[in-house]
Parts: C-alpha cells; structure tokens; sequence
C-alpha cells in the first residue's frame, strides 16, 4: 500500500488547477494520476483558441491553456503519474491503479478529487437508424485523430448536433480540405456558444437546420450518405420533410455524458440532471473527504469556469487534509438546500453548509430552454432575495449567481434556497 | 494463388461452418473453409440473442428439437475445452393470459416429448420471487433451468481457432461464385482462385440456397429474416437474471428480454422478411416495437441506458426446418442450411452430425493427434488482484488500458491480433476481445486500437478497416489546400 494526503484522479483542466490550488493552500504530498501520456486531457487536441479569456485575460489555445498550468505543476513540483488508470476507488479512500511501468498498486489517500472529465453520447445512445458503417465518429474522437494522430477521417461530411465540438469541427474539417454539407441540430436552438455558431458556421457559409436529426444512415461499409428530416415539436420526424445528403462521415456532437463510473463504486450519491455526483459547497461529495470538480461534476462550457471550479476543490480538499480534525468536530452546522425551479435545470453545488461556507460562493447552472426577456431570481424559504434581468438565456452557455455568507448569515434559520428563471412584464 | 485441393471446402465461417470445420479436422483429411468476409463470425453468427435454449419450443421430431437438446449438453463440456464463456442462467417463457395456459402447458409438453429436463410451471409471483422486475401482468410461465447465454463470437471463434489449429485451413475475403460437378468431387470458383474438392459442406448462412442452387434442381429458398436488438450498459444487466421470453399470443411473437454471457441487459428481437442478404439496418419502428413489447414483459427497463442497436438476419429456410446432408441430385455436396433459432445451440451438435457424415462418406480416418484444447484470451478484468500483479510485472502491456470503459489492456488487443485466425479489423478485434463494446461505444480507444492494430500487422494506417475492405476507418490525403 502506498500512501498520498491527496490523489487527483485526472490530469485534465481541472485535475491541474485543484493540484495547483491544492499546492498554494499548504499541502504537500498530492498525487495526480493520469490515463493519457501527456497532461493536459482533452485540452491537447482542442488546438484552436478562445481559451483563458477569463483565467488568463488573453486568448490562447487549448494546448496553451493546458501548458501553462503544467508548468504551474511543474515548478510547485507536484508528483503525477502518467499512462495509469483507475480501476477501483472505495470507501476507504484505496485507489487501485495499474499501469505497465508501475503495474496494481493500490494507494490510500486521505482525500480524493474527482476530475475524469466526461465522454461523448455515441451514435448506439442515440438510437439512429440504419447501419452501422465506418466513417461515424464523435466530433471529439474525429478531433483527436485530426489534431493530435494526423489523419482525416473523411471529405464529405454532415455533422448531426450543434454541441460546441461539433461546431468547432464543422471549421477545422473545412480547413483541412473536407466539405462540410450541414450541421442538423435535432433541438429548435444550438447547444453550442453563440461565438462557436458565427466563427465556425456562419463564417464558412456551413448551413445549421435547427429542429432537423438524422433518420437514416446508408453505406454497408462505409458511410455513403444520410437521410434528414425535420422534426415537429414533439422531436419526432415530419413524414415528407426527408432530404438526402451524400457523404462518407457522419460526426456526432449529442452531448457529453459526466464520466462517473468510480463515483457510483465509491457510491457518492449522484444527480440525475448533472449525472454528475451530489456536493456541496466545498464540492464535497456525501462520501467524506471525496471531492469533485471539472466536466466530472457537470459539464461546462468554458475551460475557465473548471479551472475555477477545481482551484476552489482544490483548496478545500487541502483544508479538509490539514484540518482534519477541527472539521469534524465542528458537524454542528446548518445545511441549506439549494432548489433548481422553472426554467433552471439544476445547481451545482446542491447544498451549502454555512459553517464551513466561504464568504463568497458562485452557484453554477443552466437553463432549460432558449428564453428572453427574464429574470435570474434567488429566493431565500420563499423571500425573493435577487433577481438579475437577462435579455437572452441560453441552455448552451453556463449562467451562475454569486451569493455571499454575510447575507446567508442574516437568515440563520435558512433551509432552502431557490434559483429560478421569473418571466418580465 | 491459383488452384487449392482439398478433400473437404466449407464454405462459410460462421458457427456452423466452425464447428463442422472442428468436428472434421478429427478426422485424417484436408480441409479448407471459405469465408467471403474478412473475419469468421461475421454474419448470421455476430448478431443474435446469444441463447443457449433449453429446446421446448421446436416441434418433436424435427431436427431442430433434436439437435437443439443435444447442443444444449454438448455446450458446458464445450465451454470448458475451448474457453469461451457460457452460463446456464434458466430461461422462462411469461403467460400473461388466462386463455394461453393451454398454449403454455402444450410447451410443457413439447419440452417433455424432446427431452429437455426438470421444466416446470411456475404461477405468476413465484415467477416474480424469482424475478422481482417482471411485470404483475405475468400469471405464469414455463421455467427451464437448463436453458443459458453463450457469447456467439467466443464460440464461434473459439472453435475456429481450435480447427485452425488442427490442421484446417481458412481463408477470408474468398466468395464462391460457381460449383461445377466433376467425376469425383467439385469444383469451386471464387473471386480467389479455384477449389478442387472432392466434398463440399455448404454452411453459408444466409446464402446457403445460393450455394445450394448451384449444384441442385432441388431448390432451397432462404428468407433473410431481420432482427434487430437493444443493448444496455452494464449497470442494468441485472434487470433480470435468466432469460426471459413471451408466449406468442395474440399480440404476435414477444421479444426477449436477457442479461448477456458479459452482463448487459439484451433486448429483442423483431423479426421482418426482406429480400436483401446483408441489409443489417435498424430502424426507428423497430425500436418502437422492442420498446412496448418489453415492457409487457419486465418493469422499469432503463432504456436511457441503451448504448447500442444492431440487426441480424436469420437464415430462415421455407420449409421450417434444418435442411441437412446430401441432396439427391448431389451427392458429396452437404447441405448446413436453414440454420436459424435455435441454431447457435445446435451448432456444436450439428457439427459433430455432418463432420461424421461426411467422414463416413469419404472413409476418412481418426485423426489421434486431435487436440480439443484451445487457450482464450487472458482478460486482465476477470483475473484476482494477485494474479493481475504477476502478469502485469511478467507482460507489462497488460497493465496498459486502452479501452476503458470495458478495462480492456493492450495485451489482450495484441492476443486478439497475434493469435490464431488473430483480427484484422476493429470489429474483429472487438469480437474477441470486446475493445469498444462498453458505454463510450470506441469513442476513446479508437485511435489508439487503429494505431496497434497497424503496428502489430504492417497494415498501412489508411488501410485498417472497421470490417474488412471498404471499411477504411481513415482517408488517405489529409491535406488539400487550393494555392491558387
């Protein structure tokens, strides 16, 4: 048995910053354990920019992105082990990791952090007709073999999703020389950032049909064209709206799927909405001492926002290692639950413990629909306590409330706060 | 390659084919199996419920009840000779009608009369002690404790690489496009060359009335009878734990709901008649169909965990029955056509049937140096903790995960390849090994299983197929920019 404070299981964007962040809050013996050969997760092959805008205040790629905070681990000198993955997380905080240059060990750690980002809805979860040839991929594993292995995975291409890999794929197979037909996003408006739409369709002349899905896919072998529809409100096809479009890829963009496999063997309770675990306010888990934070917990738009979100895990998981005793002793505390209502899918985190909360707490979330003219509004047992006027709000882009301890603290006896979209008159 | 002389030409690499090519190389002659794809276990045989039926259903004195009883206690012997994986998880057939006891007591038996053992009648809630999912609709069922789950792809490959191993030669991509009868055996065109053979064994699935046709007047017409299926991640594989099927009645023909050999929760079939022979599409009706149909049988299925659909076509001859041996009007040639449910079952049975046939025939003798054993693959997920920390320090590559959601190591992507009969193709690599099979359906392992498969064959990266040629996975040119 090995023994570590703490493991980072995940060497992406947000097992970086909670190393980082965990480093500079004091602690010293952290391990960041790694699957790929590099770090930097998903970053690696999302070569383009837009990255940092917020974390940094300029515009880098994805690959700059990740670099800088490897050279943050790099010159803390924290400890990561590449090429390894998880097999099994229990209770008890004993990780077993394998890998051909370390072979089964099994490491205890006095806390854990959650950051194995998320994976793509596959063409099978989506239900599509028709065969099964080559030549369908997700837009993230096209990304990878484009960017990072060299290879096209094909010329003519339609593209079902408007997710931002999606769009950013509709551009970059463009750029290498493929024709990309159209983008069919089965929902009446993208899930992808409004910027994604313009510098990556709308530049390249790409068509988006909104409120269009695939309904047939042809080609025995390979991929030799796919048949769209339009679909009425109901998300079902429209008999007599089928258009055909010769191709020999179909990419994928249908949503990311939170990756929490270990995060149910550890048996932390989970979210239907998020599929990402429960925490709370130091994005705790209901399993002591396991932490969770980045795509794993809920899937983000902007890389920013889980570099944030994971130095704020990060730093908790430090205090919790140092402070181990003191935050057990001090149980007596007062757990407010926090409700997502019409309009607002879910919070993250989904309760605050106002003992241990921070003065200042930005709860995260996403709206349901497209909607405009509306009002973000925070309700303290029922009391409207804010209410924020946003033109446009989008299921695609991240919306967040900040709310601070001084203000929770004038209501002692809180038990329920409320995050809710209110239409204006 | 010009002119190949054999003694025996199988045509066809599914289960069938396999087992009569294993059953035959006990045998003193020279054997060559045909496969037209590029892999064994490519048809017919990679995509059905993968049951091992008790044998209740076929009517009594057919071939398929006789064979099927015979392949059900053939299978754990076999299991164990050849390493591949099989459970005897019961199966039961769900009454939900007062007006079809009868019906369900007549199944009885017919089961009796074939000599499937211990079948009972269980009422409604014993059924549901047993399986607390199945729905209150259930007032009883006929519970079969010797039926099971096969993985069809194990078996098939299992006794491939066995018979491959004795002596039988295969080769793929080779498609029989003409039979011409001579003075002492046949002789076989293909789009590789000529076959000279003295015995053929036609085993060609779907296409068996084809092959069949060439050499008889006796016609034989095969209907391609699609169906599709619903598979679910692992997490709902114990929905149930035997197999659960539906008495017909008077809504049709049931689905079946099934954990599988590797515990996903399998759903289907529909069954629809078409003409074409390969069209394995699915459709949006008949997931619709499955869906309703399912839920007659078993709660609270989570079909949002479906992570893959997938069709198969069953080589469904017009007379209902195996159609097997020599035609009158063709002797030396032997007929393994017809083969549909409960046909995996009856694989092991039908091979030892057709291999003695055909050996009687051409007075072959015993084969002593016939080895029945055949190694699988080690799968590091199923070893214990010890057992993985040795071989881990004796073969580092099985310490490295390439596909993650099934905890598939690099090692056991080398086996597949390496081996016997080794995968050419994603697809064949997934049969053995189930690389891509879990929840993110390839979605992360396929750059890195297209880049082993590469370098462990010398096949160009352009060139590696999902399922043989046509497949390309990769376009050769990446770069096309107009300078002008």
């Amino acid at each position: 048995m090995i023994y570590h404070d703490l493991v980072i299981i995940g060497g992406g964007p947000a097992g970086l910053s909670a190393a980082v962040a965990a480093k500079e809050s004091g602690l010293d013996d952290i391990l960041i354990i790694e699957r790929d050969y590099v770090l930097g997760g998903i970053l690696n092959q999302c070569i383009h920019n837009g990255f940092g805008l917020h974390t940094f205040k300029e515009e880098l790629t994805g690959p700059e992105y990740a670099s800088r905070y490897i050279a943050m681990v790099k010159q803390l000198e924290i400890p990561y082990q590449l090429n390894s993955t998880v097999l099994d997380i229990n209770k008890e905080k004993e990780i077993t990791v394998v890998s051909s240059e370390n072979g089964l060990e099994t490491i205890k750690a006095k806390a854990i952090i959650l950051a194995m980002g998320c994976r793509e809805r596959p063409r099978g979860a989506l239900n599509i007709p028709g065969l099964r040839p080559a030549g369908i991929y997700t837009a993230g594993t096209a990304q990878r073999l484009v960017n990072i292995e060299g290879h096209m995975v094909g010329k003519e291409v339609v593209i079902l999703g408007s997710g931002d890999i999606g769009l950013i794929m509709a551009r970059r197979m463009t750029l290498e020389g493929a024709k990309v037909k159209v983008v069919a996003e089965l929902m009446p408006y993208s899930g992808g950032l409004k910027r994604n739409i313009v510098q990556c369709l709308n530049d390249f002349d790409i068509p988006l049909k909104l409120s269009h899905t695939v309904i047939n896919i042809d080609g025995k072998k390979r991929v030799t064209g796919i048949t769209l529809a339009e679909v009425g409100p109901d998300r079902k096809p429209i008999p007599g709206t089928e258009e055909y479009y010769s191709c020999d890829t179909l990419l994928l963009s249908c949503g990311l799927i939170p990756e929490n496999e270990l995060t149910k063997q550890i048996g932390a309770s989970m979210n239907p909405v998020t599929s990402g675990p429960m925490v709370n306010d130091r994005l705790e888990t209901d399993v002591e001492g396991i932490f969770a934070c980045g795509n794993v917990l809920h899937v983000h738009d902007l890389v920013d926002y889980v570099s944030e979100e994971a130095a704020l895990a990060g730093k908790n998981a430090a205090e919790y290692i140092v402070n181990e005793k003191a935050m057990t002793d001090e149980k007596e505390t007062n757990v407010i639950k926090l409700k997502a209502e019409n309009g607002v899918c879910y919070t993250v985190p989904q309760s605050i413990e106002t003992s241990t909360m921070a003065d200042k707490l930005t709860v995260r979330f996403r709206v349901a629909d497209v909607f405009e003219n509306r009002s973000i509004c925070v309700y303290y047992d029922g009391k409207r306590i804010s209410k924020k006027k946003k033109r446009v709000l989008a299921p695609g882009e991240m919306e967040q409330v900040v709310l601070l301890k001084t203000s929770l603290e004038e209501y002692p006896d809180l038990k329920e706060i409320v995050i809710r979209t209110e239409e204006e008159s | 390659m010009d002119k190949q002389i054999c003694d025996v030409l199988i045509i066809g690499g599914g289960v069938v084919g396999c087992s009569i090519a294993r059953e035959l190389s006990k045998y003193h002659c020279n054997i060559i199996l045909v496969e037209k794809e590029e892999d064994v276990c490519s048809g017919t045989s990679k995509a059905n419920s993968g049951i091992v039926h008790a044998g209740y259903d076929a009517k009594p004195g057919s071939l398929k009840a006789e064979f099927n009883v015979k392949g059900n206690a053939r299978m754990e012997e076999l299991s164990k000779e050849l390493d591949f994986e099989f459970k005897r998880n019961a199966s039961m057939v769900l009454c939900f009608d007062l007006v079809d006891l009868p019906a369900l007591e007549a199944l009885l038996e017919r089961g009796r009369a074939n000599g499937v053992s211990d079948l009972s009648i269980l009422s409604g809630d014993e059924v549901r002690r047993l399986e607390p999912n199945v729905t209150d609709e259930v007032i009883a069922a006929l519970y079969a404790p010797t039926g099971g789950i096969v993985c069809p792809f194990g078996l098939t490959i299992a006794m491939a690489e066995n018979a491959c191993d004795n002596g039988v030669k295969f080769y793929f991509n080779t498609e029989v496009l003409a039979i011409e009868k001579t003075n002492d055996g046949y002789i076989a065109e293909t789009n590789c060359g000529t076959y000279v053979t003295k015995y053929i064994v036609n085993a060609a699935g779907v296409y068996a009335d084809k092959i069949h046709n060439m050499v008889s007047e006796v016609k034989l017409n095969i209907i391609p009878r699609r169906g599709e299926y619903l598979l679910l991640e692992k997490e709902a594989g114990k929905h149930v734990s035997s197999t659960v099927f539906q008495l017909p009645g008077k809504y049709g023909k049931g689905v079946l709901v099934t954990p599988t050999v590797h515990g996903n929760l399998l759903i289907g079939p529909t069954a629809m008649d078409q003409t074409d022979k390969d069209l394995t599409i699915t459709t949006a009706e008949g997931y619709d169909e499955i869906c309703v149909k399912a839920e007659k049988s078993v709660k609270d299925i989570p079909f949002r965990q479906v992570i893959t659909s997938f069709s198969g076509l069953r080589s469904h001859e017009s007379g209902n029955d195996f159609v097997l041996g020599e035609p009158k009007d063709a002797e030396g040639f032997f007929d393994a056509a017809g083969i549909e449910s409960p046909g995996l079952t009856c694989a092991p049975a039908l091979g030892k049937y057709l291999a003695e046939m055909v050996a009687k025939k051409g007075r072959f003798e015993e084969n002593t140096d016939f080895n029945p054993r055949r190694k699988g693959i080690t799968r590091v997920a199923d070893l214990s903790m010890e057992e993985k920390r040795k071989l881990i320090q004796e073969r580092p590559e099985y310490g490295t995960i390439v596909c993650r959601c099934e905890n598939i190591s690099e090692g056991e992507i080398v086996d597949a390849i390496t081996r016997t009969l080794g995968a050419r193709s994603l697809d064949g690599i997934k049969r053995r090994v189930r690389q891509g099979m879990g929840r993110c359906q390839a979605g992360f392992c396929t750059p890195r299983t297209v880049n082993i498969l590469a370098r462990e064959t010398g096949i160009p990266l352009e060139r590696i197929c999902k399922n043989g040629t046509g497949s390309e996975l990769l376009k050769e040119e990446g770069y096309e920019y107009d300078l002008s």
